[in-house]
């Protein structure tokens, strides 16, 4: 049985056609998935992301047990910001991509992905030294509210002044009557929040929402809108682009990884590579010919496999066949050329800039 | 939203419709069909004189999200193609039994289509599921 977000029942209501998401019963849309991209790029979408894991980190010396876990650095940010870190393994490979909280620095808040929010727990559990995380995803519905319009429609619902939230920055306040997180982030490279709830809450600020943003041409927005919105902003999925297979600099994350830091798993595995140089990158690119990259397709170059698609979409915005992929690093330069095999026919790519999604 | 099926198509189990027009049938997905899949973005279609195997593959359909394969409804040769699905692939989602035909087939075998479902059968098959 596939476990369920607090609002599952709401989804089923709006007549979202459901399934099966690493074990969970999720909406992968409600009426169009490239309406709903539309809606996200042009005015608000919310999106049920309530099968996201927390864990805290909570006493004293949170801040320094974390700190040994990530790639990134909460000594350099402040109280009330939060941070996009690399949770690696000592291959400096992925266990998991996430977002860190810093509510103070005895007080240690972390996102984690459905896939792996057992595997996460347990990996902190074994490698925490000093602060023991407790698993906190039971205790949180997620809601995100992405989208030019979506600043307005939460200032609507609360007295805190969202204004002074910046991106990355989160503070405690009340929407719509229900006590939240109101967290500035996303995974949709549209402003907006990802507000965090008590699971009772959920349905009452989900319906607030979809009720007080009518006016903004709100729509609630599934997975397959999720996944479309992040590919243009090239943001890696775990389990697709990046992976424990695939260090954290060949995926191209080497701003999320502090290697001036005293210490963290992971950093000796990658203070070698750089050392060494970087033989292969994850890149964005283009098809050129007929044709849309998959998640599995061959790379190839000059009729040799030389690397691997890791996501692709016909980008709802872009409206081109776009695709992220791994690459001998020769062939990451911008304007680099190669072929993706798609059921047999190779067809021509290019590598381009990216995000491949600019905000006109 | 409430597939209405043509009465005047031949349909498969795997929701292709046939359009039988003596030795050549039209074919293409059906209103069902394109509602499971979602937004239609990409069609691979066969090549003009391909033959074309009833219960195989002769094409596939992508959606945002997913990629799926076209079965086809009879034997026979592929003598048009509908080009305009490469500039305007959506056109199966919002006119599947009309502008966003597939392909169109000279059967080797004119009986062959007599298997087929009819409106009824394809119905009584959609409520089944």
């Amino acid at each position: 049985m596939a476990r369920r977000t607090p609002l599952n029942e709401a989804h089923r209501k709006l007549g979202a056609r459901m399934v099966d998401f690493v074990g969970w019963d999720m909406p992968v849309q409600y009426s169009s998935v490239i309406g709903e991209h539309e809606a996200v790029r042009t005015a608000v979408g919310l999106f049920d992301v309530s099968h996201m894991g927390e864990v805290e980190f909570s006493g004293p010396g949170a801040l320094e047990t974390v700190n040994a876990l990530i790639s990134n650095d909460l000594a350099r940010i402040s109280d009330g910001q939060a941070v996009y870190a690399g949770l690696l393994d000592e291959k400096g490979t992925f266990v998991d991509d996430i977002v860190v909280y810093r509510f103070s620095p005895e007080s240690i808040f972390i996102c984690v992905n459905s896939s792996n929010r057992e595997k996460d727990f347990a990996w902190m559990k074994e490698h925490a030294k000093g602060v023991k995380p407790v698993d906190r995803g039971d205790d949180f519905a997620q809601i995100a509210v992405q989208g030019p319009k979506a600043a307005g429609l939460v200032q609507r619902l609360t007295k805190t002044d969202t204004s002074k939230i910046g991106t990355y920055r989160f503070a405690e306040g009340e929407v719509a009557g229900v006590k939240s997180v109101i967290s500035r982030t996303g995974y949709t490279g549209e402003d907006g929040f990802e507000l965090y709830c008590a699971p009772d809450d959920a349905v009452k600020l989900w319906d607030a929402l979809l009720t007080e943003g009518q006016q903004d041409g709100v729509k609630p927005c599934g997975l397959g809108a999720r996944d479309s919105l992040r590919t243009e902003m090239k943001y890696a999925l775990y389990g697709n682009d990046i992976d424990d297979k695939h260090t954290a600099l060949e995926a191209g994350l080497g701003w999320i990884v502090k290697l001036d830091k005293a210490t963290f798993i992971g950093k000796d595995a990658l203070v070698a590579q750089k050392a060494a140089g970087v033989k292969r990158k994850l890149v964005g690119f283009e098809v050129t010919g007929s044709g849309i990259p998959r998640h599995g397709y061959a790379i190839h170059k000059d009729g040799k496999p030389v690397g691997e698609v890791t996501s692709g979409t016909m980008g709802p915005s872009v409206k081109k066949a776009i695709g992220i992929g791994y690459v001998p690093t020769e062939l990451s330069a911008e304007g680099s050329t190669f072929d993706v095999d798609i059921r047999g026919r190779a067809v021509p790519a290019v590598v381009v800039k990216t995000p491949f999604y600019k905000k006109p | 939203m409430a597939d209405t099926i043509p009465g005047d198509l031949k349909y498969t189990k795997e929701h292709e419709w046939a359009r039988v027009q003596g030795k050549v049938v039209v074919v293409g997905v059906t209103a069902h069909a394109q509602e499971a899949l979602g937004d239609v973005v990409y069609v691979e279609l066969p090549k003009l004189g391909a033959t074309i195997t009833e219960g195989k593959q002769f094409g596939v359909i992508e959606s945002t999200k997913a990629v799926s394969e076209l079965y086809s409804p009879v034997t026979g040769t592929v003598v048009k193609v509908n080009d305009a699905l490469a500039d305007n692939p959506s056109t199966v989602n919002t006119d599947p039994y009309g502008a966003g035909w597939i392909v169109e087939v000279e059967l080797s075998d004119p009986k062959q289509v007599d298997a087929l479902m009819d409106a009824t059968a394809y119905g009584n098959l959609l409520k089944s599921a």
